[in-house]
């Protein structure tokens, strides 16, 4: 029963054909018996998964359950969870035990799902294969020689392997899209400020959002009517509501206006991925839509201009991390500088510590201009360049990465080479757009096995539900997002 | 641009970072390849552009100044390192 979508799981559910407890001990013991091999999970909280499956279960007989309600989720270690151990994937946070609910974790207690643990990530989200883990690199589950993406490559590899009908994921430069891309599953960053951030660890606050890491477009509207509206206590988050992204999924694609950005088809993408995108093109074409090329000419300074105004803003965000009031703090300190430094260079990952001093350096005096101005400038040519492609077009498809899942370790020793792994998807969060990934093909490993491809849908801003039609219509006439690892 | 190590030194005080002398070539080395990224940007005119701090040019919404939140000091110190009194400890500043 592990292996279905949610939308399936909830019909089930629903006919009484086994109750939440049943399919929750099912992915207990699914994780007992992978999660060794994947490192999906950093906490397995299996004694609150067995208390609000049968919390489901009653209220299932009572009939005040919603579409979700028994249905065991997993939430990425980023997400506050009172009373359960949050993490972050990092040494500083391995002793934190949440003192609050974070509103997407409150959320989805109110629509009574079930909490099967905590996934694990890139240390404070920052990296792009979820080696910078302190608790240990994630494992693909289509070849775990092989990375699956980063920063939510615990949240991905989990679905992927059915250790968990759906998870949780941030996104600041394409965490929740490219790990999605390489583990074949669907995965969508909405429009910043559409979920709340309250109790989401801060990586970078223009840039980070919450979204959906599931198995299908359905899966993700359904997760995001739970996940998505107001929030007083973010000021970010904002204020409309959201509307039900379940309506609109069957709308047709006739006359649908595609822009495929021609500078996602230049050198640097591999062939197979724009086979792939080709070959979804056309499915798009045979349902009614037009296909035309877009221009996004300020694409290539996306990269540079997000890794002065991620790390700039981690570098603020990061500073709370000082030893006084929860998190790690160094043995013996000799007096306070001591003990701030030593607490932070002892509980920070080599990334994490090289990201905050890059932002200090464009922060600092004499280089602000030069850096942190220059790069808000760009960003605003970079959501310029959308705004005119918008106007010609309902939705910007193409690749989410260059090629799929490498193997681990194998970019490690530049982290500029690990940074470009992220040119299609960051300049989406510079512009704050929706965006989706979902499964689009497959390529073969030189071991043999099969290595999913992702395409991204891009949306203009807010336009979530369109993007879940869109991904919606195109997984009802392709089974891409239905083939699964052998696990 | 490179950073010397004289640099990095600099920048990690400023960021309550301590970093050893045997690691700080490196780490220069590391930053200042991501710098020769980042540099990239200079590749433009931008002097005509206003800079973009929210994707969506929103400010900062108000609420009205009321007290909502509830006295928890003893539940959040719970996780803290060091307490007493109701107190943060920390290594003595004032001799």
């Amino acid at each position: 029963m592990s292996r279905r979508t949610v939308a399936e799981l909830s019909r089930s559910l629903a006919k009484g054909e086994f109750s939440s407890t049943e399919l929750t001990r099912d992915y207990l013991a699914r994780i007992r018996a992978h999660n060794a091999l994947y490192n999906a999970y950093i906490t397995v909280t299996e004694d609150l998964a067995l208390a609000q499956a049968a919390a489901a279960d009653a209220r299932r007989a009572r009939g005040e359950h919603g579409p979700l309600t028994g249905i065991p989720l997993a939430h990425k270690d980023i997400f506050c969870i009172q009373d359960v151990l949050t993490t972050c994937g990092s040494k500083m946070l391995a002793n934190f035990v949440a003192p609050y609910n974070a509103t997407v974790v409150e959320r989805f207690n109110a629509a009574g799902t079930v909490t099967l643990g905590k996934t694990n990530m890139d240390e404070f989200a920052m990296g792009s294969s979820n080696e910078t883990s302190y608790f240990g690199p994630v494992r693909n589950p289509w070849d775990p020689e092989r990375v699956p993406g980063g920063s939510s490559g615990g949240s991905a590899a989990a679905v992927a392997a059915d250790l968990c009908a759906m998870a949780t994921g941030t996104d600041t430069g394409g965490s929740i899209r490219q790990p999605a891309a390489f583990c074949g599953i669907t995965g969508f960053k909405p429009s910043y400020g559409r979920i709340s951030r309250w109790g989401m660890i801060a990586f970078a606050s223009s840039l980070d959002q919450a979204g959906p890491i599931c198995k299908s477009a359905e899966d993700a509207a359904l997760m995001m009517n739970v996940m998505a509206g107001p929030d007083s206590r973010d000021s970010t988050c904002v204020d409309s509501a959201a509307p039900n992204y379940m309506t609109s999924l069957n709308d047709p694609l006739k006359g649908l206006r595609i822009g495929v950005p021609k500078q996602h088809l230049a050198k640097g993408l591999g062939a197979e991925v724009e086979a792939a995108l080709q070959a979804a093109l056309k499915v798009f074409e045979g349902l009614g839509a037009t296909v035309k090329e877009v221009d996004l000419p300020n694409n290539h300074l996306s990269v540079s201009a997000y890794y002065v105004i991620a790390p700039a803003e981690a570098s603020a965000n990061l500073s709370r991390f000082d030893g006084v009031r929860y998190g790690y703090r160094c043995a013996n300190p000799a007096n306070l500088e001591d003990m701030y430094k030593r607490s932070r260079s002892e509980g920070f990952g080599n990334e994490v510590k090289r990201r905050i001093m890059v932002g200090t350096y464009a922060l600092s005096a004499g280089y602000y201009d030069a850096y942190y101005i220059k790069a808000q400038q760009i960003r605003r040519l970079i959501k310029q360049d959308f705004d005119k492609a918008f106007q010609e077009v309902d939705v910007i498809i193409g690749p989410t990465t260059p090629h799929t899942a490498f193997k681990v370790g194998e970019k490690n020793d530049d982290p500029v080479t690990m940074y470009l792994e992220d040119i299609y998807t960051i300049g989406v969060n510079l512009a704050g757009l929706p965006g989706i990934s979902i499964p689009a093909g497959s390529a073969k490993a030189p071991n043999g096995k099969p290595l999913p491809i992702g395409i991204q849908l891009v949306g203009n801003d807010f336009a979530e539900a369109r993007v879940l039609n869109i991904a919606h219509q195109f997984q009802q006439h392709t089974d891409w997002h239905l083939q699964r690892p052998e696990v | 641009m490179a950073l010397e190590r004289s640099d990095v030194e600099k920048i990690a005080h400023l960021a309550r970072l301590h970093i050893d002398a045997a690691e700080a070539q490196e780490v220069a080395g590391r930053i200042s390849s991501i710098l020769a990224l980042i540099d990239q940007m200079q590749s433009i005119d931008t002097h005509d552009v206003a800079p973009l701090a929210h994707p969506f040019d929103a400010i900062q919404r108000l609420r009205k100044d009321e007290v909502t939140e509830v006295d928890q000091r003893e539940y959040l110190q719970k996780i803290a390192p060091a307490t007493q009194d109701g107190l943060y400890l920390v290594p003595k500043v004032i001799e």
